[in-house]
């Protein structure tokens, strides 16, 4: 696992990271979210032992990265920000010089560099050196070199910046896959990759944690997780709203909008534990109104998000 | 074990900058004002033919002024390149430590200027052919040159990791190198003279790459120049590594 304690970094008299502790158990998928310079950044370079940090330490998979820090960087498998690649290298040659420092004899580094090249899809370009590819290939190398070694512990600053919808999608699949045996740390500010691949999320601003949670308790969080929301056709809203305020257990039930004879409500419930769902439905049956649609609010990512970090 | 990880990393990175250099257009335009520069200031300079000498050391005398332009060049992209790009980034998160990509960086780029002298063959058969010239000597000077090289290439790197600008890298790594090339010499000296106690004075005049370059290049092999161009290094390599260990933020 991946063992964050205490960590800081000031930088001059800004405190970037300001003591910091947290762990990422094998098998889980740590977001790590967090507004423009909030310190995703810094802290997964201090983790991955390229700043060495003020304060505190990582110890990743038993070693110290700062006390026993070439052992530790062995387990890690790293994607810098902005993927980072040597410009004037082949895409097969830095695999190669990567496999070499990993440390594999020149037949399983030739094995090695193939089967990477497979698995991310980079068989095209091969042959090509990174200057002359596209942003999301150049990604998709630097995730290539990360994964090549098959660590245990692998740390993405931003994996999918950059791609279009297809190569995010790619890349949270294989994040996907490889999530039940590895342990994965990885930032990101799109909110809906948090909730397609994360199984837990750290929110941290100004260098602090504010939260860290799994992404539904997350949501349940939001001001209108629970609530119902339907659309509903007629035009008569007075009548509407009365009836749906006589049932039990609801709160209040407020119009969001309204256009031409459809008019969509959001109906609050007093008591969260008990569904009214049913209840809506069958009063407004009764009533005789159409019901366009219905569902229950899963909670806003992006409001809870607001809230912890404004 | 940890040795025989070393020198695989070290070989890594050293295949890694080589290729880079021959990768890129840089390793060809350098070889061939390298030769130009060098053809020229024998020649037309040195008045080669017309001193009626069949020896190199009209040959020889030009390289520590060559590689003062031309080394900081070969160097300056080691590690401001890498700073630019953000590939430190990449460097140094590998399982190796920094010493090991130093060291790497710097054997290549030794390496580089040492095929470079390679190519000046030519040179020796002009001499053979004109006369009878000492052939233990010249090789001596060859050995010199590349001694001398590897200190300049020393200072090189350091510059080179002290800033992202490949600019400002070349031009400190020039003044630097001018320093070592004239301290044994007036300009500097006399700055020194007068308020500076004369074991200062002695030690800044022994500093001198030229006096320590003159004597190998006379087929005089002493192991004090020797060992002095390879304290250099190591001392210069050294200070490169505190200045990539202390600066290793963005």
């Amino acid at each position: 696992m991946i063992e964050v304690k205490n960590l800081a970094k000031n930088f001059g008299k800004i405190q970037a990271v300001d003591h910091v502790s947290f762990v990422v158990e094998k098998g889980e998928v740590l977001g790590f979210m967090g507004p423009n310079g909030a310190g995703k950044s810094t802290t997964m370079r201090m983790i991955t032992g390229f700043i060495p940090p003020t304060s505190g330490t990582a110890v990743i998979g038993g070693h110290d990265i700062i006390a026993d820090s070439i052992s530790a960087r062995k387990k890690i498998g790293y994607l810098p920000e902005n993927a980072p690649v040597f410009p004037d290298m082949t895409v097969f040659g830095y695999l190669n010089f990567c496999a070499e420092i990993r440390g594999f004899s020149k037949r399983a580094r030739k094995r090695k560099v193939e089967e990477t090249i497979e698995k991310c899809f980079l068989s095209k370009v091969r042959f090509q050196t990174v200057d002359t590819l596209s942003k999301g290939y150049k990604q998709r190398v630097c995730f290539a070199q990360s994964i090549l070694h098959d660590p245990e512990y692998l740390i993405f600053d931003e994996p999918t910046d950059g791609l279009d919808p297809n190569q995010k999608h790619e890349v949270r699949l294989m994040i996907g896959e490889m999530s039940s045996k590895k342990a994965i740390l990885l930032s990101t500010h799109i909110l809906d990759e948090l909730e397609a691949v994360c199984t837990r999320a750290i929110i941290i601003a100004n260098g602090c944690i504010v939260a860290d949670d799994t992404p539904e308790n997350l949501k349940a969080k939001s001001s209108v997780h629970g609530t119902v929301s339907l659309k509903v056709s007629g035009t008569d809203e007075q009548a509407l709203l009365s009836s749906l305020g006589q049932i039990e257990n609801v709160k209040s039930a407020d119009i969001v909008d309204r256009k031409e004879n459809r008019i969509e409500i959001r109906v609050c419930p007093r008591d969260f534990q008990t569904p009214i769902v049913d209840r809506i439905i069958n009063t407004l049956r009764e009533k005789r109104y159409e019901i366009e649609s219905l569902f229950v609010e899963q909670g806003r990512l992006d409001e809870v998000f607001r809230n912890f970090t404004t | 074990m940890r040795t025989a990880e070393s020198i695989t990393n070290i070989k890594a990175i050293f295949k890694r900058e080589l290729s880079g250099y021959f990768g890129s257009p840089i390793a060809y335009v350098f070889i061939i004002i390298f030769l130009l520069l060098l053809g020229f200031f024998t020649f037309n300079i040195g008045m080669f033919f017309e001193n009626n000498i069949a020896d190199l050391k009209g040959f020889f005398d030009w390289h520590p002024w060559v590689f003062m332009f031309l080394i900081p060049a070969v160097a300056m992209r080691l590690w401001s390149e890498d700073r630019r790009l953000g590939t430190i980034e990449l460097i140094l998160t590998l399982p190796m430590t920094v010493m090991e990509a130093i060291l790497g960086k710097f054997f290549a780029a030794w390496c580089f200027i040492g095929i470079c002298l390679l190519l000046t063959f030519p040179m020796i058969f002009t001499v053979l052919y004109l006369g009878d010239p000492d052939l233990g000597a010249s090789a001596c000077a060859y050995v010199g040159s590349f001694m001398l090289a590897g200190a300049f290439l020393s200072v090189g790197i350091m510059t080179s990791s002290m800033t992202r600008s490949q600019v400002i890298s070349f031009i400190l790594s020039v003044v630097i190198c001018l320093f070592f090339i004239l301290a044994g010499y007036p300009p500097v000296l006399d700055v020194l003279y007068g308020w500076a106690p004369i074991w200062l004075v002695n030690l800044v005049s022994e500093l001198s790459f030229l006096n320590h370059f003159y004597s190998i290049e006379r087929g005089v092999v002493d192991i004090r120049d020797f060992l002095y161009y390879f304290s250099v290094m190591i001392f210069f390599l050294f200070v490169t590594g505190v200045i990539i260990q202390n600066r290793r933020t963005s």
